[in-house]
Order: structure tokens, then sequence, then C-alpha cells
């Protein structure tokens, strides 16, 4: 490859990210969609389970199967360990449910789906429109090969609104939908997969989930299929006071692959908004599944009023032999993230990865990192954090390493980086380590340190303006993680990154 | 074009002066060498006119091109056209030396309200003058000064300088640390920038970047002041003599 080949997107910033941070001066996705909603009554109960339920014509067995998760949620409490500290949120003061409507009538094609959804979606730059090229990947367009495909689920609060090349897709085998469908046209594959990997029981945000989920993506690649397009599904919260609780459900059969992206954005509240969504990934034999997240809830304004709060349970399980998973996550919203994607590596010689950039600004809180249970025999995990503290902010890397008696030969290496701007933010690195067989390897390392005031001053002697320079330090910084995201991603990411550290120097 | 009057400059973190009223003026299209025993102040100067945070200036100015400077951002004094090659180039993990040396044209050609280049344009200049200093496209990919040696490290500022063509060049101990061949590209390279325009303040231990780069003017700096200037023969006692007549002289 020519040097020039890779200019545009991978290496650090360039002039478009610059660009991009100019003519931003706060966060891009503020605005919000004047459209007429229907909403559930207030708070969580059985009345509101089964109205959840009904409203997506959902077969009884999914209805028992969400009233069972309530039932136990109300016994649990919220955790607490995290380090993250936000005002007790009340539950029941909350919108489960909030659909557009014209939505009730579900629309058959993209082509009925109101107008102002799709205006909602142009805006945000996401194409609903089946075309080759996503919104802001200008790079790619001189190069024929570089020609992708990304088909898209877009989520606008409780409900899906459309979904992207499905029909080329079924040629392929692949099933790619909203889960409200799924239940409905593929109950065999959802009754037999969901809740196998996060069980009902798994975590408060995971229980209420159960109960209370509205929508979200389903996937389904076929033994020794090679998904032909990046998947994608497109969260928006537009509507108050109302939580969005998004369950996806990804199965990858024998021998097949799927590289799958997901975004989030919501408009500015000051008032805080609860998103606690559940992530389930079945790996069998052979199969690779690549999950990227580019997470830019509303992170709550300079003073730290409103904001996202983020709740996630997201896990893959390689149940197959030399299954693969690699999460890979660039958290810049949220107000409060509570994410720890993790890989249950159950199957002998299967891999998990985690690549994670998590920017707090301002007063955002983070609260990440992943679990890498080692179960199979032979089993590898790789984990590349970087986390990036400016403001008030407080960042905290939480990371578990399990390797189990019968998970012999298994290597784990974490490197865990902390980059703080300022001296008002913090950064905090907590592994836990437990190796229970002595042919097992787990290497850790981990620094932390200020962001540099040579190399600013070198960026900044060479003309460039100071938050310019600290860009592009940071997406020097990050990127080991960077270079993991798809190419459709990795643009995106390196604007997200300048722009969420605004107003962190001078 | 660049005028230092009377500079005094002391450290913010401690009560000491290190510049004492620096008098100089570099004219275009002169090449001005400074010599000085270590400690004097040389490198001082430089991050003084670039405008590095960590020094009061308690009297004296600086104009460039009429323009008083003092007052400027770094990148402002950059867009006008000052440049400095570091003493020890700064590493930048992570970020491909082409992006940084697109990104700060960019930057500059922006602040002075050109258009920004496009990236054949782009291409087809960085690759012609990194031929010129025997950069070859792997030190162009690599990470800004990452693994560099001594002498990469100094060729790849003056392929900075070369790429961002400025008006006031000061080279900052370029010469130390290289053997005799990269300093011959390192001279090569700033021969090829002389111009009419433009203007260089080198600052070295040695006469023998100067049997490369001829200079116009010679100044010994010695406890933060310029003790005595003249032409190229200056150099040339120093190396055959040492500082130390210039300094009782000047005492
Ligand atoms: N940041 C600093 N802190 C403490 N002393 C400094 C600092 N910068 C320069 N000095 C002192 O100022 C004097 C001049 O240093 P410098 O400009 O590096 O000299 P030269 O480049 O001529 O060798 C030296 O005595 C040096 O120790
Ligand atoms: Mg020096």
């Amino acid at each position: 490859m020519e040097a020039g080949d890779t200019l545009q997107v991978k290496d650090g910033v360039d002039q478009e990210t610059i660009d991009a941070v100019k003519e931003v001066s706060t966060y891009k996705y503020g605005w919000d969609t004047d459209i007429e909603m229907e909403y559930a009554p207030k708070g969580v109960n059985e009345d509101i389970v089964k109205l959840i339920s009904e409203k997506n014509l959902e077969p009884e067995w999914m209805t028992n199967w969400r009233l069972e998760a309530l039932e136990r949620w109300k016994k649990m409490t919220e955790p607490k360990w995290a380090m993250v500290d936000y005002p007790e949120i009340d539950f029941q003061d909350q919108y489960y449910y909030a659909r557009p409507k014209s939505m009730v009538e579900k629309p058959k094609s993209l082509d009925e789906v109101d107008p102002k959804l799709l205006a909602t979606y142009e805006k945000l730059g996401i194409p609903l429109k089946e075309q080759m090229i996503l919104a802001g990947v200008e790079g790619q367009a001189d190069k024929p090969d570089g020609e992708r495909k990304v088909a898209v689920d877009a989520v606008f609060d409780s409900v899906s609104v459309g979904t992207t090349f499905k029909s080329e897709l079924k040629k392929a085998g692949v099933i790619f939908c909203s889960i409200s469908e799924a239940i409905k046209e593929h109950p065999e594959l959802v009754k037999k997969y969901l809740g196998s990997v996060v069980p009902v029981s798994d975590n408060f945000y995971a229980t209420l989930n159960s109960a209370v989920f509205s929508d979200g993506s389903f996937v389904y690649i076929p033994p020794g299929v090679k998904c032909p397009m990046e998947l994608s599904t497109y969260f928006r919260i537009n509507a108050e006071n109302t939580g969005q609780f998004e369950r996806t459900l990804i199965i990858a059969d024998k021998g097949s692959y799927v590289s799958y992206l997901e975004g989030c954005t919501a408009p500015k509240r000051d008032t805080a908004q609860l998103h606690a969504a559940v992530v389930e990934i079945v790996v069998e034999e052979d199969a690779e599944v690549k999950y990227s997240t580019v997470q830019n809830w509303f992170p709550g304004d300079e003073n730290g009023n409103g904001g996202i709060y983020n709740f996630v349970t997201k896990r893959a399980d390689c149940r197959g032999d030399r299954a693969k998973v690699m999460w890979t996550q660039v958290e810049t919203g949220s107000a409060v993230t509570w994410k720890y994607p993790s890989c249950i590596l159950r199957g002998d010689e299967s891999q998990g990865e985690f690549y994670s950039i998590a920017i707090a600004n301002n007063h955002q809180q983070a609260d990440t990192g992943t679990k890498m249970l080692h179960l199979g025999k032979n089993t590898k995990s790789r984990i590349v954090s970087k986390g990036i503290s400016a403001g008030v902010a407080q960042n905290t890397y939480r990371g578990q390493v399990n390797m189990h008696p019968r998970a012999k030969n298994s290597r784990n290496y974490t490197q865990c980086d902390s980059l703080l701007i300022g001296d008002k933010c913090g950064a905090h690195t907590v592994p836990y380590i437990e190796v229970k067989n002595n042919s097992s390897r787990v290497e850790h390392e981990a620094t932390t340190s200020k962001v540099d005031d040579d190399q600013l001053f070198y960026c900044r002697q060479r003309g460039m303006g100071e938050e310019e320079a600290v860009a592009l330090v940071v997406n020097g910084f990050c990127k080991d993680v960077l270079q993991a995201l798809p190419m459709e991603f990795a643009m995106e990411a390196q604007q997200l990154v300048a722009i969420s550290l605004e107003g962190s120097v001078g | 074009m660049l005028k230092i009057n009377n500079l005094h400059v002391s450290l913010e973190d401690e009560d000491k002066e290190i510049l004492k009223g620096v008098d100089l003026t570099v004219d275009a299209g002169k090449v001005h060498a400074i010599m000085g025993p270590n400690g004097s102040g040389k490198s001082t100067l430089s991050y003084v006119l670039s405008g590095k945070e960590g020094y009061n200036v308690t009297d004296g100015s600086v104009e460039l091109n009429g323009d008083d400077i003092m007052e400027l951002e770094p990148e402002e004094r950059a867009a006008l056209g000052l440049f400095l090659a570091f003493q020890y180039p700064i590493e930048i993990p992570g970020v491909g030396n082409m992006t940084f040396l697109r990104t700060a044209l960019n930057a500059q050609r922006k602040a002075r309200g050109e258009d920004e280049i496009g990236a054949t344009d782009f291409l087809r200049l960085v690759r012609e003058k990194a031929a010129a200093l025997k950069i070859d496209s792997d030190m162009l990919k690599r990470p800004v000064n990452v693994g560099f040696s001594g002498g990469e490290k100094k060729r790849n500022e003056i392929l900075q300088m070369a790429m961002l063509e400025p008006k006031i060049c000061i080279l900052d101990e370029t010469d130390s640390g290289l053997d005799v061949d990269a300093m011959k590209l390192v001279a090569n390279g700033v021969n090829a920038l002389r111009d009419e325009g433009r203007g260089f303040l080198v600052i070295t231990h040695y006469q023998r970047l100067l049997d490369h780069i001829k200079p116009d003017v010679v100044h010994i700096m010695a406890d933060g002041k310029i003790i005595k200037s003249g032409g190229p023969e200056l150099a040339l006692e120093v190396e055959n003599n040492g500082y130390s007549d210039l300094l009782d002289e000047a005492s």
C-alpha cells in the first residue's frame, strides 16, 4: 500500500476532523424531533409489561418470559460497586414505552415510514436509503474497492423504524430484522437463544431490560455464511423522561462471519435519561463476530445537568471450538456509563478481544471494561483499553480475567492506558485476575500519563491550535483501538474523539 | 525581518534571569549563526521566540516583519512564518508523520486564509522533499519521531521546515549528534531553502556545520547576552581557541 492510501482515515486526525471540531461547538446531536408520540403510562409493573408485550403483538410465551423477569427484578437491588455517583433513580417515574404515532400501524417498507422520522436519520447522517457508502467516509469514495454496503436497523425510542437491505441479505440466508419482528417470524430461534447468554437473572439492569425491552435488533447468520455487508443498528432516544431498553441478539452459526456496528445519540435534555440495554452474542464453532460501538449519547452539559445514564450488559458466548469474538467500543457520550462487554471462551481455542476508548470530559463518569472468562483449553484473550479523562470527569477501567482449571494453556494480555487532561479529573484501573491452573498465563500492563506539554508545544509550533493539537495527540494515543474499527466508523470515531474533548484545554 | 531588542527573560517558576538583554537583528536573505558555551541561553532564546510557556519576558521586544510577536500564541507565530527546528525533537506516538505534516501545513494555510492543500498535491510535495533528505516512505508512515535515530529526527525537522516554507528558520543544534553524511544532508536541506525572502538563525557549537552553511554573521552568546558579533572568521576563532579569550575580552 502506498503511504498516501492510509492517510485519509486511519493515521491520527486529519483535516476533516479539524473541520468537524470547528463547525460544531457542542454536542452535535442535541436537537430533537417534534413528532406525535404514544406513551404507556409512567412506571413499571405487571400491566405495563403486558402492555408492551401487547403493543408488540407478542405470543404468550414471550409475555410470560417478561413477567417472570419482572418478578425477579422486584426482589433485586441496584448494584453500587461501580465508581459512579448519581442521584437516586426513581424507576417508577419513567416512561418505559414510547413510539411515534405513525408507527402504530407498522409500515410495510421504508417508503411508508413517516418522512419526519426519515429526516431525523438523514440529519444524523444515517443512511436509510440503500446506498453504497455511509455518510462521512468520503475518504473512501476515490477508492473503487472502498465501496462497501452497510445495512441499517434504525431504532427510535421504543420501536424499530425499519431495516435496510433486507432482501439482499435474505438471499444470503442472513436474517437481519428488529427483535420484535423476530419474536413473531422466527420464534424457534428466539426461544432457543434469548437469555441464553445473559440470563434473565443476570443483574439488576439486565433483568429490568428482560421485563420491559421494547425493541432492538436480531441477527442470524447461517452455517458457513460470510455476511455480505456490515450490519448496523442506530439507536436514537428522542422522547423526554423515557428510558430506552433495547435488546440485541446475534447468532453466528458454525463457520459464519459478521461485522456489526452500533451507534447511539440522544437530544440534549436537562433531566437525565435511562438507557439499559442487553446485547447477547452466540458464536458457534469456527464462527467470528466483530461488534463495534460508537456510543455518543448526550453526555450532559458542562455543569453536569442531564445526560444519559447508560447501564448496559453485553456478552458474547464462544460456544464452539475456535470461535472468535471482538468487541470494539468508542465511548464518548453518556453522563454515567456502566458497561463491561464480556467474552465467555467456552470452546477450545476460542478467542476474545476487547478494544476500548472511553472518554470522560466535564462531569461525565465512566466505569467500563470487560470480562474474559476462559473455560476452554488454549483460549486466548486480548484487552486494549484507552481511557481519557478531562474536566472533572472520573474514568475507571474495571477488568476481570478468569482462567478456569480446565482452561489449560490459555493466555491473556491486557494493556490499559490512561491519559489525563488537566488536574481535576481522575483515572482508575481495577483489574481482577484469577488463574486456577498452572499452564495459563496472564499479562497486565497499565500506564497513566498526563497529556504532554512538550507534545502540544511541538504541534503548536508547527501551526496547530491548542484543541487541534490535543485532538491529534489523543487520537494518536487511541490509535491501536481506532485501527480495530471498521473503516466506516474509524473516521467518525476520530471526529468524536476531537469533539468530545472540546473545552478541555485553555 | 526578525528584530530582537534588549530581550530580558526569566523563568516563571524560579526567580532566575536567563536572557539578560539580547539584541539581534536578522535581515531577510541572511544566515546568522549563534555560538556559545553550554548554558548561555541559546535554547531559551529559541523557545521564547517561538512562544513556549514557562518564561517571563521582563523587558524588551521581538518583531517579525514589523509585528510585535511576544503576545501571540505559538501557532500564530508559526502562521507568520516562524519555525523552530528543535534541539530535541518530540515524539508523538500513534500519529503518522504524514498526518502530522499535513495537519500542520493545512492549519497554517487556514490561519493565513489560504486554501488547504489537497491529498494528491500534498503527497507529491512530501515525496519530493523527503527524497532530497533521503527520508523513505517507511519513515513517512511511522509515528512522529518515535523510534527514529538521532539523525533521522534531525532530518525530519528539516523536512518539516521544507514543507512549511517558513520566513524565519531557527535551528537549535541541528548538527549535534549527526555523522558527516547526515550533516551534509541537513546542510543541503538548509541551503536549498536559502532565499532572499528568508532569514536563518543557526545555533551551533561547531564550525563544521558552518563549513556547509556559510553564515553571513556570527554571534557569540554568553551568560544571556550577545557578547560579540562578526563575520564567518569569528566562528573559526572559536574553533581554534575556544571561548575563553572572548569571555575574558567581554568581562
Ligand atoms: N526550565 C528551566 N528550568 C531551570 N533552568 C533552566 C530552564 N531552562 C533553562 N534553564 C537554565 O538556563 C540556562 C540556559 O539554558 P539553555 O537556554 O538551555 O542554554 P544553551 O541552549 O545555551 O545550552 C541554563 O543555566 C539552564 O540550566
Ligand atoms: Mg541548547
